[in-house]
């Protein structure tokens, strides 16, 4: 038998088809010696991406992104990916199954993952254009293409999944409208009351909510493509329409084939997530488990791998049914539902805790003595959620006064949380990925101490990431246990993080290092905290970098208002906003470079930079340089770099805006910002997008309603998109939009990290960012502009102030005892440019160090 | 001893001074050293970074950073790891100490230091 091949047929290359995959290939690396064959069919055109995450393609995610499939993995021997590839028919007899294309294949056992689709009601004119479901790529592409020419849309369906879809309508700038059949939104999870608040909730972000109403007909409309007509003859006119009122299992070929079925469809497993026939699975949402059938991704993971542990010979791992709690931001709401959310259990009994004002709701449900926690419900805040949900799955013992679960604390009482040191091992923190909290100990052990490696290790908190807050948790725990000190100080002199750092200087007002260092530090400072307070006192004071009490804490290239290259000399890089220049300006960087003698190179930030240049004729260039126009550019320092621009409507045949009329102006705006790193930005005068600014801290790419602004994109060392956060903004409104999140990164950033760190790190991610800087829900909106206006408005040149400072510009000499020059510094001549020497052409005598008098 | 020979004896005394310890030099007065910064002095063309810390008190060392190959370190961040003081390359961001000139990443790696004094707000170093 071990000797035989298997030959696997996996039906559906969907997320849990996928997983199974992945599992099958963990237990046998190579499966050509396991002796086992594996196709995959795939009905849809691209291989397994991330269905979870669908709704992020509108936020500029793309196929690629959501991909789930690391590059060359179908390429393994024995493994076959066959895409666009539908099945129409099993012969359980034969053992084969049979393609549209009439491709027979044979089976020796068969994985049914084919999940589900949408379902949509039977309504006259359901059919009509512009009329959409929301369950593939497809689907949304052809959405994103409706709605470039739609004003209104409807959702039809106020669960899960439409609110969600609502979301994406709201963000296309649509007038969107949820239409749901049941009285109150998220029927399923939510009870009456939450329905309540998370209906205002939601009205509150502008979208309409028509609940009890039921669609009869889609007709022809008067003032918009089509009209709803309800069953009490009102109606609702609108451009588009996607229907989201459920799914329905994809159990045809199960019931042609004569597998059972479970009473509300789908195919009926048991605990090996086999189907009445033993030599076919059924894993993910096309199974039903005692009639269950379960419209979430961890569990259809639970099945895969207890079907493939069954397949590998193995009958320990069974499937037992899984918890449906959940946790989401919809639309910025937060909603959780955990355990018997609707109390349905005999004798249970219910807290609840409602804040009309702040629209909150909160609900736990106790078992009929009292001791075991049996659900809850959370909308609004969702904060315990962690909590609850552990402490039902684990059946841990409820505190005296359950009710301080979801209370407010107040008068500083402490809330009776989870002490994580409570959780058994064997809780599973991470139910997308079945992280158990012993499975994150070891990790720990093993050296993985920070969030980022822990989901690279363990894969916890890497699907949904509904999970990191208690997993961080959790690891901090098990790295005290284990002696390890937990700490972000930011060095051996202040036991404080930058952004408590940064506070500190605001509220006390601290105005130099060496109040700071008496105050909260110890020691005399070091090559690290010292610039980060220079960067701090800058962008909070905004001084004169080089007054004598902040000279000392600079960079050398802060302090010498250039870059430092290999061998100690340095590159200046004449500012030039949005990379325009004039010929002038050119011709005069041409003569000063001549001059000189220095290297000159067009840079990636669309300026020009000139090398060679030693301390002391620093000074000579800036004078020359601001004489012609220019002055200093910020291409060292942890500060606003370039604006990158495209040429825009000014000249482009598609440009619908001046991408260099706005660069010129935030260039000019943001100029000299010391940040926790640096800061690039780019514009596009439309979407073809040739200034990449997708790919910068900061990007504005003009439509036709007004400028979209995306944020925290990267390149670099780890290249990150962009993400947009807001769209169809005025000048006016990006800028104000710009100032708040810039500031809100500069006191809220860990030191050297960039926006694309800072927003990954981010507990809530682009949801809370967008919270804080576009909603304001922190309140902090205004100050953030102002403490951006005072900045802007003590912005000195540099380079001015250093070149007329006496003081300072004597400075700028190689030697305090002497006129000669560093003879190390010594160059050479390639490409008809210098280049610094080698260590080896120094030592040759023979190089004659090209000299450039300075007097 | 005719004060003749006294002179010459002095003078035996002074050479073999300057040929073990070298000679003392002026470099610059105080206040062209900011406090927490150095300066780089050109004596008998050697490089030596000069550093002035809070407390007035000077610091001498080779300029010169073997990391990166580069006379730099004049113009190092200074400060204090573990309660030594140090001077931060500004290149590659070694750390050297400024009282033995051992680099804290490569112990095997040491600068010259050099007796640095103040007299009458003028700063001297022997070379
Ligand atoms: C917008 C959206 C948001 C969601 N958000 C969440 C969430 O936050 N949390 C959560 O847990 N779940 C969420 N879900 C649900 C989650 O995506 C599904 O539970 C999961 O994708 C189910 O995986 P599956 O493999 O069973 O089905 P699918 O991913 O649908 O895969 C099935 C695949 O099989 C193919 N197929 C079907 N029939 C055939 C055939 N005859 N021949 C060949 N191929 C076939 C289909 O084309 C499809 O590609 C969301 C779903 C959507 C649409
Ligand atoms: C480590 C603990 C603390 C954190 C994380 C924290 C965080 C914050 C944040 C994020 C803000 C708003 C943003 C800002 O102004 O920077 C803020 C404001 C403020 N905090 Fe704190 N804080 C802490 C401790 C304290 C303490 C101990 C005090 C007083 C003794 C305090 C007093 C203030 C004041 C007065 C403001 C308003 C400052 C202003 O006018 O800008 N904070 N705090
Ligand atoms: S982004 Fe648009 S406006 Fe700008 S250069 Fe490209 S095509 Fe022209
Ligand atoms: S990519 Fe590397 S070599 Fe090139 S400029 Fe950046 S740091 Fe220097
Ligand atoms: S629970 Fe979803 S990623 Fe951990």
């Amino acid at each position: 038998m071990m000797n035989q091949l298997t030959r696997i047929v996996i039906v559906g290359n969907g997320m849990v088809g996928h997983y199974f995959m992945q599992e099958l290939v963990k237990r046998h690396p190579d499966l050509h010696a396991a002796r086992l064959q594996v196709t995959v069919l795939g009905e849809e055109p691209r291989p397994a991406y991330d269905r979870v995450h669908l709704s992020s393609f509108f936020s500029g995610s793309t196929a690629e992104d959501l991909s789930l499939v690391e590059p060359g993995f179908y390429d393994r021997p024995g493994l076959e990916l066959r895409l666009n590839a539908r099945v129409s028919q099993i012969d359980r007899h034969q053992h084969t199954v049979t393609l549209t294309d009439n491709t027979v294949l044979p089976y020796d056992k068969l994985v049914l993952a084919t999940g589900s689709f949408p379902f949509v009601p039977s309504v006259a004119g359901r059919d009509r254009e512009n009329c959409f479901v929301y369950r593939t790529i497809e689907d949304l592409e052809a959405m994103t293409a409706a709605g470039k020419t739609a004003k209104s849309g409807v959702v039809v369906g106020g669960g899960l999944l439409g609110l969600e879809c609502a979301k994406a309508l709201k963000d296309m700038g649509l007038d969107t409208h949820v239409v749901e059949f049941a009285p109150r939104l998220m029927a399923v999870q939510v009870d009456e009351a939450g329905g309540k608040v998370l209906r205002s909730k939601i009205e509150e972000l502008g979208v309409h909510v028509h609940t009890s109403r039921n669609t009869t007909a889609i007709v022809d409309g008067a003032t918009a493509r089509h009209r709803m007509v309800f069953f009490d003859d009102t109606w609702l006119e609108t451009d588009m329409i996607v229907f989201s009122a459920g799914i329905r299992p994809r159990d045809e070929l199960a019931r042609e084939s004569g597998l059972a079925i479970g009473a509300r469809g789908g195919i009926a497993i048991d605990v090996f997530s086999r189907s009445s026939d033993h030599d076919i699975y059924a894993i993910g949402e096309c199974a039903s488990w005692h009639d269950e059938m379960y419209g979430l991704v961890a569990p259809g993971y639970d099945m895969a791998r207890t079907a493939c542990a069954h397949l590998s010979g193995e009958t320990t791992a069974t499937f037992q049914g899984a918890d449906m709690s959940t946790k989401l931001k919809l639309m910025g709401v937060d909603v959780a539902s955990v355990g018997d959310a609707h109390g349905k259990t005999h004798g249970c009994r219910s807290y609840q805790y409602t804040d009309e004002v702040r629209n909150i709701y909160k609900k736990i449900v106790v078992s009929e003595d009292g001791k075991k926690l049996l659900g809850a419900v959370l909308i609004g805040n969702a904060d315990e959620y962690g909590t609850l949900q552990q402490m039902t799955v684990n059946a841990m013992a409820l505190p005296e006064n359950p009710e301080f679960l979801i209370l407010p604390a107040s008068d500083g009482k402490e809330k009776p949380g989870l002490g994580v040191d409570a959780l058994p091992d064997a809780a599973v923190l991470c139910s997308c990925n079945n992280v158990s909290k012993g499975a994150i100990g070891e990790a720990v052990a093993a050296g993985n101490c920070s969030i980022g490696a822990i989901k690279s290790c363990t894969k916890a908190g890497t699907a949904c990431g509904g999970c990191v807050p208690l997993v961080t948790q959790v690891m901090k725990a098990e790295m005290v246990k284990l002696g390890m000190t937990v700490n972000n100080h930011l060095c051996e002199h202040f036991p404080y993080s930058r952004q408590e750092l940064y506070h500190l200087v605001r509220v006390e007002q601290i105005r130099t290092f060496d109040e700071l260092l008496e105050k909260h530090g110890k020691g005399l400072g070091c090559d690290i905290c010292k610039p980060t307070a220079a960067s701090i006192l800058a962008s909070v004071w905004n001084d004169f970098i080089l007054k004598k009490d902040l000279a000392s804490l600079q960079d050398s290239n802060d302090y010498f208002l250039g870059n430092i290259q290999k061998d100690g000399s340095y590159s200046v890089v004449p500012r030039m906003p949005g990379g325009e220049v004039t010929p002038d300006g050119l011709i005069a960087i041409g003569q000063i470079a001549k001059k000189y003698n220095l290297y000159t190179k067009v840079t990636g930030g669309a300026r020009v930079d000139m090398f060679g240049a030693r301390v002391e004729q620093l000074p000579n260039i800036w004078e020359e340089l601001i004489a012609a126009g220019f002055e200093s550019g910020h291409a060292y320092g942890k500060s606003l770099r370039t604006v990158k621009s495209c040429v825009g409507s000014t000249w482009c045949r598609y440009g619908v805006d001046d991408s260099v009329g706005l660069a010129v102006q935030l260039e000019n705006r943001y100029k000299g910002l010391r940040a926790p790193h640096k800061i690039k930005f780019g514009v596009s005068g439309c979407t073809r997008e040739c200034a990449e600014a997708q790919g910068k801290d900061v990007g504005l790419i003009a439509t036709e309603n007004g400028w979209n602004l995306y944020v925290c994109g990267n390149g670099g060392m780890k290249p990150r998109h962009a993400e947009l956060i807001a769209s169809d903004l005025t000048k006016e409104e990006a800028i104000r939009m710009i100032d708040r999140f810039l500031m809100f990164y500069i006191r809220t950033a860990d030191r050297l990290q960039r926006t694309s760190t800072w927003r990954d790190n981010m507990e809530g991610g682009l949801d809370y960012l967008r919270d804080v800087v576009i909603h304001d829900s922190l309140g902090l909106g205004a100050e953030l502009e102002a403490q951006m206006q005072h900045v802007v408005d003590h912005y000195q040149d540099e380079w001015k102030t250093a070149v007329n400072d006496p003081e300072v510009r004597k400075r700028f000499r190689s030697f305090v005892n002497s006129k000669a020059e560093d003879s190390n510094i010594v160059f050479v001549n390639e490409r008809e440019q210098i280049r610094p020497a080698t260590v080896e052409e120094k030592k040759q005598a023979k190089v004659i160090p090209i000299l450039a008098t300075t007097e | 001893m005719s004060q003749v020979q006294q002179a010459v004896a002095l003078d035996a005394a002074m050479n073999q001074s300057a040929s073990q310890f070298g000679v003392w030099h002026t470099v610059c007065a105080l206040e062209d050293i900011w406090p927490n910064m150095g300066v780089c002095a050109l004596v008998e063309g050697r490089q030596i970074a000069i550093f002035r810390l809070q407390d007035n008190q000077l610091y001498a060392l080779d300029n010169y950073d073997p990391h990166s190959d580069a006379n730099v370190l004049s113009r190092g961040i200074v400060g204090d790891l573990g309660g030594e003081r140090v001077v931060a390359s500004p290149i590659y961001k070694h750390h050297y100490q400024l009282r033995t000139g051992i680099c804290v990443e490569d112990a095997s790696i040491s600068l010259k230091t050099y007796p640095v004094e103040l007299r009458d707000d003028t700063v001297w170093v022997q070379v």
